[in-house]
């Protein structure tokens, strides 16, 4: 058993990796300082105090205490230099100048301006005398799976995924042809079959530890649960990692350098970390955009990880997704030992 | 390539030996089943490469024994790693221990590949290769670049092979090897063998078996050489004049005495045994070093 060829590929794959530093970081270490960065930055505080402006005018004064007695807003007086540029900036998200009629000044394209504008709004209304006919009772819940976080860790997930499938196969089989060692292989008895699943199996040994590390961090770090089942989850990242190692075989089945098929690589996944939806919902692309993004693998398997761990998806809502994926691994394999350069 | 003629018997270790360019690597790679010839028939130990193999070639490839010449065996395993992924391609293998002694790297059992000398990585490389029990073992330039201690020790080992009743084709640029290893010699000049046999009966072929150098202070040549007793060759070189001769203890008193003759002054002489280098000479006019 420890003498088949299979066996000893798969290891002599394994051994180079593991040897080799700066790949235990891009793969294990670096995604998790991403996510911990992430979700550090975009942690949900909720928006906080608004910060907004009263031009200095007649009644300034009053106006900005009415506006501060509220808790979601902060006012400041300012003259209209100041107004102007931190409205400018950003850092006042509306100028409120008094007058009659009292005039809002803000970019409606904003957010958090429009957010300041209905508070603002509310606060000197109520101040002014306003009465509310229905009567109304807040409810604050912070809903599960909503975070930013939630959405950033099955996207690190899949992007990881790629990244390894594609540097991990790619660099090494371009090397060994470099080196000539795979010529040198085929001076021997040994099947090609063998070699090239020999990536595949120490990809998918290396995917579990890549896998529960990131899985677990999140969820000890930021209580990143999975709603859905454990082994759907395993089922898809496998399914995912195959994908991508055919995917790296295809990259490099013909490169002959390692400048080369960095190039390639790069080529290959540049567009996928930014269209699919590794960071930020690829909705906000424009929708003549959407049915091409949904069609790379990328977006697919991140599609997928987020309905099981986000949603509790189960393998019978994600056809679509996991077809695309398979299609693209069985395509890119098929088409990889077509072209495959063994010398 | 053109015109390539060759048959190896079993159990002899046959050289390929010429200067860099002269096709030597194509012509094993060739032999080797890596490179398809553009035409002709190639058959080793009685099969060949090619459509004709339902195999692949697998069952050929496991007689065989290859190095090749360019071949960085992966920088991160260790000797013993490196051997047991050659082995377990071959169904018939020497042990890792067994071949670690054949080539005496067993105190590197397990350094990274990395951390060997050029000899020990050359030792390594020809390790597996012989990790199959081959019965037939390709060499292709294995000592170039080497020291000569490094190089002593390779022959070593391709001795110690041949003794056992293995067959080695072997290219080389060094004609001290192919003396001293081959038993018969191609050698060979752009893509062509232009002279085969044993090394004896190479060097035997130049008519004479000693070799003497001279050069005049004036860098001229003196007429009426070849009318020297015992002299059966004159090549006027760039910087000396070289003759084949058959009796140097007749041949170097009368240079004497033309040179003196002549009025000139000797500023080399030097006498030497005829060697594959001098065939090349002869048959190129060219040194096989700097070729």
């Amino acid at each position: 058993m420890h003498e088949h060829p299979l066996v000893q590929l798969t290891l002599a794959r394994m051994r180079e990796f593991y040897r080799e530093p700066e790949a235990i970081f891009w793969v294990f270490g670096f995604p998790i300082v991403l996510a911990f960065a992430l979700g550090l930055a975009f942690r949900n505080s909720g928006p906080g105090e608004l910060k907004v402006g009263v031009a200095a005018g007649p009644g300034d004064s009053a106006l900005a205490a009415t506006l501060d007695a509220s808790q979601q807003l902060g006012a400041t007086v300012l003259d209209s230099a100041a107004a102007r540029l931190r409205l400018r900036t950003g850092r006042i998200a509306l100028l409120v100048v008094p007058g009659d009629p009292i005039v809002y000044r803000y970019d409606s394209t904003r957010t958090e301006s429009r957010l300041a504008r209905l508070e603002v709004d509310d606060a000197l209304q109520r101040a002014r005398g306003r009465s509310d006919p229905a009567a109304v009772r807040d409810e604050r819940i912070v809903e599960a799976g909503s975070r930013y976080i939630d959405f950033l860790i099955p996207g690190l997930l899949g992007m990881n995924l790629l990244g390894s499938g594609i540097w991990g196969v790619g660099f090494s089989v371009v090397q060994a042809r470099q080196k000539k060692l795979l010529k040198r292989f085929m001076a021997t008895p040994m099947r090609r079959s063998h070699y090239l699943l020999g990536f595949i199996l120490s990809r998918l040994l290396f995917l579990f530890v890549e896998v529960v590390a990131l899985v677990g961090f999140g969820r000890v770090m930021f209580g990143v649960g999975i709603r859905g089942s454990v082994l759907v989850l395993a089922g898809i990242t496998i399914l995912g990692a195959l994908s991508f190692a055919g995917l790296g075989l295809l990259v490099a089945s013909r490169a002959r350098t390692i400048e080369g098929v960095s190039g390639l690589m790069n080529l290959v996944m540049l567009p996928m970390w930014i269209l699919s939806g590794t960071f930020f919902s690829y909705a906000r692309f424009p929708d003549a955009m959407i049915p091409f993004v949904k069609a790379l693998p990328l977006t697919a398997l991140n599609d997928a990880l987020r309905a099981v761990m986000i949603d509790g998806a189960s393998f019978t809502g994600l056809g679509a997704p996991l077809a695309v994926v398979t299609g693209w691994g069985a395509v890119s394999f098929v088409v990889a030992l077509k072209i495959f350069r063994w010398r | 390539m053109a015109g390539l003629d060759l048959t190896v018997a079993a159990g002899e270790c046959f050289g390929l030996l010429g200067p860099n360019g002269a096709g030597k690597t194509t012509t094993i790679e060739i032999l080797e089943g890596l490179t398809p010839p553009d035409g002709g028939e190639v058959e080793v130990l009685g099969g060949s490469w090619g459509d004709g193999a339902p195999d692949g070639g697998r069952a050929l490839r496991e007689r065989l024994g290859i190095q090749l010449q360019e071949t960085q065996l992966a920088d991160k395993l260790t000797v013993a790693e490196t051997l047991q992924l050659f082995r377990s391609f071959y169904r018939r293998s020497h042990t890792v221990d067994e071949v670690l002694a054949l080539v005496e790297l067993e105190e590197k059992r397990g350094a990274r590949v990395v951390t060997l000398s050029g000899g020990q990585k050359q030792r390594l490389s020809v390790a597996c290769a012989l990790v199959s029990r081959p019965e037939l073992l390709f060499l292709d330039e294995p000592t170039t670049g080497l020291d000569p201690q490094s190089r002593r020790q390779l022959w070593e080992i391709i001795r110690r092979f041949k003794e056992a009743g293995g067959t080695v084709l072997l290219t080389t640029h060094y004609m001290e090897e192919a003396e001293r290893l081959c038993d018969r010699v191609a050698i060979m000049d752009h893509g062509k063998v232009i002279a085969l046999g044993t090394p004896d009966e190479l060097i035997a072929s130049l008519g004479a078996d000693q070799i003497v150098e001279f050069a005049l202070s004036d860098g001229s040549t003196p007429a009426g050489l070849d009318g020297l007793p015992g002299v059966k060759g004159v090549r006027p070189g760039p910087d000396r004049i070289a003759l084949t001769v058959a009796q140097v203890h007749r041949a170097v008193p009368a240079l004497l005495v033309l040179v003196e003759r002549q009025g000139a002054e000797l500023s080399l002489l030097a006498t030497h045994h005829a060697t594959l280098d001098d065939v090349f000479v002869a048959l190129t006019g060219r040194q096989l070093r700097d070729a």
